[in-house]
């Protein structure tokens, strides 16, 4: 059995990113795999799990998530045991060392991932595309946020930005063994169905998954993408 | 009335007039806002002049505003003359439009948008305001809505006039607390997610009973009224009256309205059926026919507007036509599709449509909801009703306007 977690959808929900689990948990249940997706209430312990996703918040529930997270010790355990992690926008900051609090101070993260994030000079807001190579290819989604990421040497980026801010160094999001960031919303799970997939693999453990018909998820991201391109020239 | 108007003011109210006119005439809205721009940039204190000795109420909320603004409106003119921006142009300039266009009214009733109020607050220096709730509404544009809150809680900070405000909503609840006198109002809360993590604390905001309280202290205030299933509770005494408008959250912003208009000075009777006597408000809930369905046209442009609407669409078994698009006006960025229980229209025929069908029918299609697609919301309408003779239109904000302008 497939463990999804959302967690703590009631802090890091402001954007939507609670479809991730939600796209994930479709996607296996049209392949016959077993699969559980639980979402987990920042008032509630969290369950052991194969995948956990992180979405973005707002800075005042972000910190709170932060304080949860550490006293419950259940994400830090899972990780150090090889489980996977999704991080969107506040989440990558979460699983970072360090991310500017609501005064612009310097707040701890958890330390689970190589990276610290600063305050930006502008928030970032709109349309991104970010070329994460085979087999993910384009990834589309919304980006909003005001925090820039510095990768430590030796994490990689998701990907490359092709329109957008992201990392604000021309990458987007981080990689580190089976722990995946990034800064796109829309939810990116939603408007990727191959990055939902590769994720699906890599917490599964299955190499070859089988094909599936989603139709207007596919067509919704070679819209996005299509879209992108047209507002750049 | 009394009004402290310059040569200056004067010049620019006549540059709006002209500006209106020609913008109406131009079929490019009905130009309210484009002419009190061009008033306040000949007249930049020209809205606090016009405010001047006149009784302003403001409304203010993330949803529900326009119609709510016409309740209190309503109730304000049992006793006389009432000025106000039924078009929802709802920042300074159209204040100053509706101001500029009823002279003579010696009350106002100004619907204010959110992130303006603080702003707004300082210029008018209204005699009431009335706060409904906040959510997360078009994040890629208006700020996080905490800070709103705070901004509202800053701006409140020394408000000497009448407050009514939403004791079910902890945001709204953390701006008014402090004000001297404010008077509490059950509002119900559509969507609890943004007022989880308390606004006073590290702490997080249980909610059970109906009431809501952090470990901190912060805690629902006790409300002077009520909805009740065949009117209100107001101070203690039974009122009743039948809603023209549908849906528990326009019930519950009519009972906000009806306490404001009471400590406003108006009989709460005559208050109570003016508003119950509103039907329509800007083109919600109204039905239009497209050849020969007849769509009721419903504004949803949050996950907190969509959970009030899907509570009242549920009443009924009417398809369904949801109709999204994303220009600046509805926020650009659409993934609060997926803080929706869209599952909720599971068992009624769906029709996805507007400038972002696909988005939705990705959404419905992870939900399970089966659907059809019609990018044209009127060719939507007419694949819905499929015999049906009504369909509900839940639309955001440009998807509304266009079926609302179509006749």
């Amino acid at each position: 059995m497939l463990r999804i977690v959302t967690v703590y959808p009631d802090l890091l929900g402001t954007y939507g990113d609670r479809g991730n689990g939600l796209v994930l948990e479709r996607r296996a249940r049209l392949r016959g795999m077993p699969v559980e997706l639980v979402e987990v209430p920042s008032d509630a312990a969290l369950p052991v799990a194969d995948l956990y996703c992180l979405g973005g918040g707002e800075d005042g529930p972000q910190q709170l998530a932060v304080h949860r997270l550490d006293a419950d010790g259940a994400l830090r355990r899972a990780v150090d045991g090889g489980a996977a992690v999704l991080a969107v926008c506040a989440g990558i900051q979460i699983l970072g060392r360090s991310f500017p609090g609501p005064n612009g101070d310097r707040v701890e993260g958890l330390g689970l991932l190589g990276v610290d994030t600063v305050g930006g000079a502008a928030r970032a807001v709109g349309e991104a595309v970010v070329e994460a190579g085979p087999p993910i290819g384009m990834l589309s989604g919304f980006e909003n946020h005001a925090g820039r990421t510095i990768r430590d040497e030796g994490v990689a980026a998701l990907g490359a930005v092709v329109t957008g801010v992201c990392n604000g160094d021309g990458s987007d999001g981080a990689l580190q063994g089976r722990l995946v960031a990034t800064y796109l919303h829309g939810p990116v799970l939603a408007r990727n169905p191959a990055f939902a997939d590769w994720l699906l693999a890599l917490a599964s453990g299955e190499a070859a998954l089988a094909a599936i018909a989603t139709g207007p998820a596919e067509e919704l991201h070679a819209e996005r993408i299509a879209s992108a391109r047209r507002a750049r020239r | 009335m009394p009004e402290r108007l310059g040569v200056r003011d004067h010049v620019a109210l006549s540059a709006m007039r002209a500006v209106n006119a020609a913008s109406r005439g131009a079929r490019r809205g009905d130009g309210t806002v484009a002419g009190g721009r061009v008033a306040l940039w000949m007249s930049p204190g020209l809205a606090a002049h016009l405010a001047a000795d006149r009784e302003i109420a403001l409304v203010s909320a993330t949803n529900g505003k326009t119609t709510t603004t016409a309740f209190l409106a309503a109730a304000l003119r049992t006793a006389g003359p009432v000025a106000t921006n039924a078009t929802g142009a709802n920042m300074l300039p159209g204040h100053v439009a509706a101001l500029g266009a009823a002279r003579r009214a010696a009350r106002a009733v100004l619907e204010c948008d959110e992130v303006w109020l603080p702003r707004v607050l300082e210029v008018e220096r209204p005699r009431a305001v009335l706060l409904l709730n906040l959510s997360r509404d078009q994040l890629d544009r208006t700020a996080e809505v905490r800070h709103v809150a705070d901004a509202w809680r800053a701006a409140l900070g020394g408000f000497d006039g009448v407050c009514v405000a939403n004791a079910d909503d902890p945001l709204v609840v953390h701006a008014a607390l402090d004000v001297r006198g404010v008077a509490w109002y059950a509002g119900g809360l559509a969507f609890r997610a943004d007022a989880v993590a308390c606004p006073r604390c590290a702490g997080r905001v249980a909610f059970e009973d109906g009431g809501w309280r952090c470990t901190c202290g912060f805690a629902r205030p006790t409300p002077a009224a009520s909805p009740t299933d065949d009117g209100a509770l107001l101070d203690g005494a039974a009122l009743r009256y039948t809603m023209g408008l549908p849906g528990r959250f326009n019930h519950a912003n009519g009972v906000g309205a009806l306490l404001a208009a009471v400590r406003l000075g108006v009989e709460p009777a005559a208050a109570a059926a003016a508003i119950a006597g509103v039907t329509e408000v800007a083109g919600r809930f109204r039905v239009i026919d497209v050849d020969g369905v007849r769509a009721r046209l419903l504004l949803a442009k949050n996950p907190a507007g969509w959970g009030a609407l899907l509570d009242l669409v549920g009443e009924g078994d009417a398809p369904v036509v949801v109709a999204i698009n994303a220009r600046v006006a509805d926020g650009r960025d659409p993934s609060w599709l997926y803080d929706v229980d869209v599952e909720r229209l599971g068992a009624r025929r769906v029709v996805a449509a507007g400038e972002r069908w696909r988005d939705l029918s990705t959404r419905l299609f992870y939900a399970g909801v089966a659907h059809e697609c019609a990018p044209d919301p009127r060719d939507a309408i007419v694949t819905a009703a499929q015999g049906s003779s009504r369909v509900d239109v839940i639309a955001n904000y440009t998807a509304f306007a266009e079926l609302n302008g179509s006749r």
